[in-house]
């Protein structure tokens, strides 16, 4: 840096009017075949983003993202999973070794070891050699950990009832239903039917949404006879016309049949 | 004309140390797959920073539709999910983003312990990046409530539950987070600033230094 006498700036400012020439650095004597980042280096890494990134945008454009039904915090049978980076840590608290009376080993000590020591490793591993191979207890060590983590998220993935999340969570289409259809009346005359149901046939903890499915009026018909999965049959308490105009409303999606 | 631009600017500011402090520095031989193609493991820090750039900016782009209340916030992304223009390509840049970002500093975490990279004299940095590494995770767990759909909203259940297991500052924690007793408005708002607010601002100062180090230090040689 210049100092003392001499110096001169521009106007009354502390710009120093002696321009820096705007040349890139030299590196022809560094060692091997080093060279420059600007501009050199910066195009081919250039190259290799834009490669990274038409990926990226075909996996945008393949997979687009995910949304589910929006939250309904009374749904307490929903299955619940944190995203795919959380799944190990998650999956560690079912094991009886790191769950209930013993949470805390689980939520904090073992993450809380894991993590800490990736904190401290420069002061763990504080001896000079760099090669994998020369620290081995550094290198099995870390070994350990992505293989557990592999193997945690593995065992998540496995154990989860994919299909049951996914219908739990699917978008149900809101039902416009006519309230002052006969087929409304006969449903609201069931208490069978509304006890688990709902009175709009939402749906609740005991039984799905009604118009959920795209049955026709005699399969509906046949469900209400027969009953279905947990639902019981013989549970109509009606004539077989009602019955009937009762299958053809919720095939209409709430509306009476023309 | 640009030159002559530049030259008014310079004059007056002397500009050209300042970017050219950032943009000179040499890329040794070691590190340059165009030599050794085995040196492509030192691109996923660059690529990590790659992929967090399109964090914010597509961020920025679904700040602009998105209302953090539990009323419309599922509403604004259902809207900006299936009736925005490009709407779902944001989004969806936005949601694999923050996969590949876990994903990059994974391997680059990888690549700097298989390298032993963290040794002196650059302890430091090393810590740096673990906090680095730690505000992600937390940027990825706030983010990943806001859609407010049936996943978001059981996932932070489930992880606010987990936080108040841990013992003495655990139901601190919680209340903290969730603003509350209940996870609900309070939870979505508080969720909403700290992903979008406190989060990023410390991920920007920590990623400052990060890249102050390197590059006072340079990168380290080869094995």
């Amino acid at each position: 840096m210049h100092r003392g006498k001499g110096m001169k700036f521009v106007g009354d400012s502390r710009v120093p009017a002696t321009r820096m020439p705007n040349i890139p650095k030299d590196y022809s004597e560094y060692p091997h075949k080093t060279e420059a980042f600007w501009p050199n280096f910066l195009l081919r890494e250039w190259m290799v983003g834009a490669v990274f990134l038409i990926g990226y945008l075909c996996l945008t454009i393949a997979h687009p993202s995910p949304l589910e039904r929006v939250a309904d915090p009374n749904d307490s049978g929903y299955i619940p999973l944190p995203d795919w980076y959380f799944l190990f840590l998650y999956q560690l608290l079912k094991y009886e070794f790191a769950a209930g009376a013993y949470t805390v080993i689980g939520a904090v000590v073992m993450p809380g070891i894991a993590f800490g020591a990736l904190l401290l490793a420069p002061w763990l591993d504080n001896g000079v050699e760099r090669r994998p191979l020369r620290r081995p207890i550094a290198s099995a060590l870390m070994m350990l950990g992505i293989v557990s983590i592999i193997f945690l998220t593995w065992e998540s993935v496995d154990q989860h009832d994919w299909e049951a999340a996914a219908r739990q969570g699917a978008i149900v289409e809101d039902v416009e239903i006519d309230e002052s259809s006969e087929g409304y009346e006969i449903y609201m005359s069931q208490q069978a039917c509304i006890g688990c149901h709902g009175d709009q046939g939402e749906g609740g903890a005991a039984g799905p949404n009604i118009f959920e499915n795209d049955y026709d009026a005699e399969d509906y018909a046949e469900i209400i006879r027969n009953g279905q999965g947990e639902m019981p049959g013989d549970q109509f308490d009606g004539s077989d016309e009602e019955l009937e105009i009762l299958a053809e409303w919720i095939a209409n999606d709430g509306q009476d049949a023309e | 004309m640009l030159q002559k631009i530049y030259d008014w600017v310079d004059e007056r500011l002397d500009i050209t140390p300042m970017w050219r402090d950032i943009a000179d520095h040499e890329v040794p031989e070691h590190v340059n797959p165009a030599h050794h193609f085995s040196a492509f493991v030192y691109c996923f820090g660059g690529l990590t920073f790659f992929v967090t750039v399109i964090q914010i900016l597509s961020g920025m782009f679904l700040a602009m539709y998105y209302v953090p209340d539990i009323v419309n916030a599922y509403e604004s992304v259902y809207y900006l999910q299936n009736e925005v223009t490009f709407g779902v390509i944001v989004r969806g840049m936005h949601h694999w983003g923050a996969s590949l970002v876990i994903v990059m500093m994974f391997l680059h975490t990888l690549r700097v312990f298989f390298t032993g990279s963290y040794k002196k004299p650059r302890e430091l940095n090393w810590v740096v990046g673990v906090l680095i590494f730690f505000v992600m995770l937390g940027l990825g767990f706030t983010g990943y409530l806001l859609p407010w759909d049936m996943k978001a909203y059981f996932a932070t259940v489930v992880g606010l539950e987990i936080a108040e297991a841990v013992p003495v500052v655990g139901t601190f924690a919680k209340t903290l987070l969730a603003g509350g007793e209940i996870i609900g408005a309070q939870t979505l708002t508080r969720f909403y600033a700290i992903h979008v607010f406190f989060l990023p601002g410390a991920l920007l100062g920590l990623l400052g230094a990060h890249f102050y180090m390197i590059r006072k230090q340079g990168i380290s040689g080869p094995l």
